[in-house]
């Protein structure tokens, strides 16, 4: 169990570093979804399942749609699609 | 609203000239007339600054790419960008250093004689069922004992809510630039997936919002899953599907219903202990879905404002009108 708990632990870790360091923003935030993720599983070897619940939902979930939507808002991303879309 | 002056008479006045002024329609005269000659010359010499600017702008934007990126003849700014990198590093080597040192100096992850461990988590672990009734603790702990925190965080969210709405709403000068004209997509894969996983979601949101004085979850934990299933559902379906059930009213009503009985029933349960009054409603049996007094219809408000809260605020953050 150690083992795998040390094995999160640096997985998260290694998304912060990466997510700080990516050029794309929307890797970024795809890093930072996966940072929830393993947070949540931490949570529940931590024995805390209510957190992990809210982790699982808010973290990866929610906040990852509302930073999505905002790049997109911001037309930072889906810049191939435009093209397609007028093609519509 | 009816006005009393009408409109011809109102553009006559003062103040609507300054309002005109205000908002940068026209200059502000004095006089009721401007002569059409000055208009005329004001025009002219309107243009001729512009031009002005316009090769000044050129010129200086010239010349400040040269002063800044002609690093070589430039010994200030190559010395001060060396300077900013040693200092950002140092800077970076003695927060960590510090935080390290703070995490260090912290007790042990799960000491029993940690100062987390006094009378007071010792009061909540032996009485807190025999007083809230809630098998969960943290559940029994967060809508009972400290149920005004949740209270405002709750209030929280509203306000951060009615702030998104405030900034973002009525979107109207990108009008052909919104989600909307895309609608509905009809993504086979995506409506596939969501017609089989909305339900359970959905489902389970609920379940955890109910269940949530029994096991793990909570009002939170609950709103925020059935947000993420709403708007999933509103990526598979559109606006069109969603609006007939929910829409930026249906929001503001259900979370000031909510926050209202939230309120009603913190008030009443604060009232009561505060004067030491034995309170009507009863605890029940520990285990039971119907026990543990006001926590499951705390439970059902703080995941209404949420699950609300969630998907408006996906629906603010989109291009185009709620």
């Amino acid at each position: 169990m150690t083992v795998f708990t040390c094995i999160l632990l640096g997985f998260l870790v290694v998304c912060a570093v990466a997510a700080s360091l990516s050029k794309k923003l929307l890797n970024t935030i795809l890093i930072f979804m996966s940072y929830s993720l393993v947070m949540s599983i931490i949570w529940i070897l931590l024995e805390s399942p209510d957190l992990a619940i809210t982790e699982a939902a808010v973290g990866a979930g929610v906040t990852t749609v509302l930073f999505l939507v905002t790049l997109k808002k911001i037309d930072a991303i889906m810049k191939k699609d435009e093209g397609e879309k007028k093609d519509e | 609203m009816s006005r009393k002056v009408s409109e011809e008479e109102y553009q006559r006045t003062f103040s609507y000239k300054f309002s005109r002024w205000l908002e940068g329609d026209e200059i502000f005269p004095c006089d009721d007339t401007v002569d059409s000659k000055q208009e005329g010359i004001r025009k002219e010499n309107v243009r001729r600054d512009e031009k002005l600017l316009r090769r000044r702008k050129e010129r200086e934007k010239k010349n400040l790419v040269k002063r800044v990126y002609d690093l070589e003849h430039n010994t200030e700014i190559r010395i001060f960008r060396k300077i900013y990198r040693i200092f950002s590093v140092l800077f970076c080597v003695f927060l960590v250093a510090m935080l390290l040192t703070a995490v260090s100096a912290l007790p042990d992850f799960g000491n029993a004689e940690n100062p987390v461990n006094n009378e007071v988590a010792a009061r909540y672990i032996e009485k807190g069922l025999q007083e809230t009734g809630a098998v969960n603790i943290v559940t029994g702990m967060i809508l009972d004992y400290r149920a005004f925190d949740t209270l405002g965080e709750s209030h929280v969210l509203f306000i951060a809510t009615c702030t998104v709405l405030i900034l973002l709403r009525n979107d109207k000068r990108n009008e052909e630039r919104s989600d909307r004209i895309h609608e509905p997509k009809n993504d086979v894969i995506l409506q596939t997936v969501a017609r089989i996983l909305v339900p359970p979601v959905f489902i389970f949101g609920i379940y955890v919002i109910l269940a949530g004085h029994l096991g793990p979850g909570g009002g939170f934990s609950g709103g925020a899953v059935i947000g993420a299933g709403l708007i999933l559902y509103l990526n598979a379906f559109g606006f069109k599907k969603t609006e007939k059930f929910f829409t930026a009213k249906t929001y503001r009503r259900i979370s000031f219903c909510a926050l209202a009985c939230y309120s009603i029933a913190k008030s009443y349960s604060f009232y009561t202990g505060a004067n030491h009054i034995e309170s009507v409603i009863p605890l029940g049996k520990p285990g039971a879905i119907l026990s543990s007094g006001l926590i499951l219809l705390l439970n059902i408000c703080v995941g209404t404002v949420v699950a609300g809260t969630m998907y408006t605020f996906y629906v603010m953050f989109r291009k185009g009108d709620y």
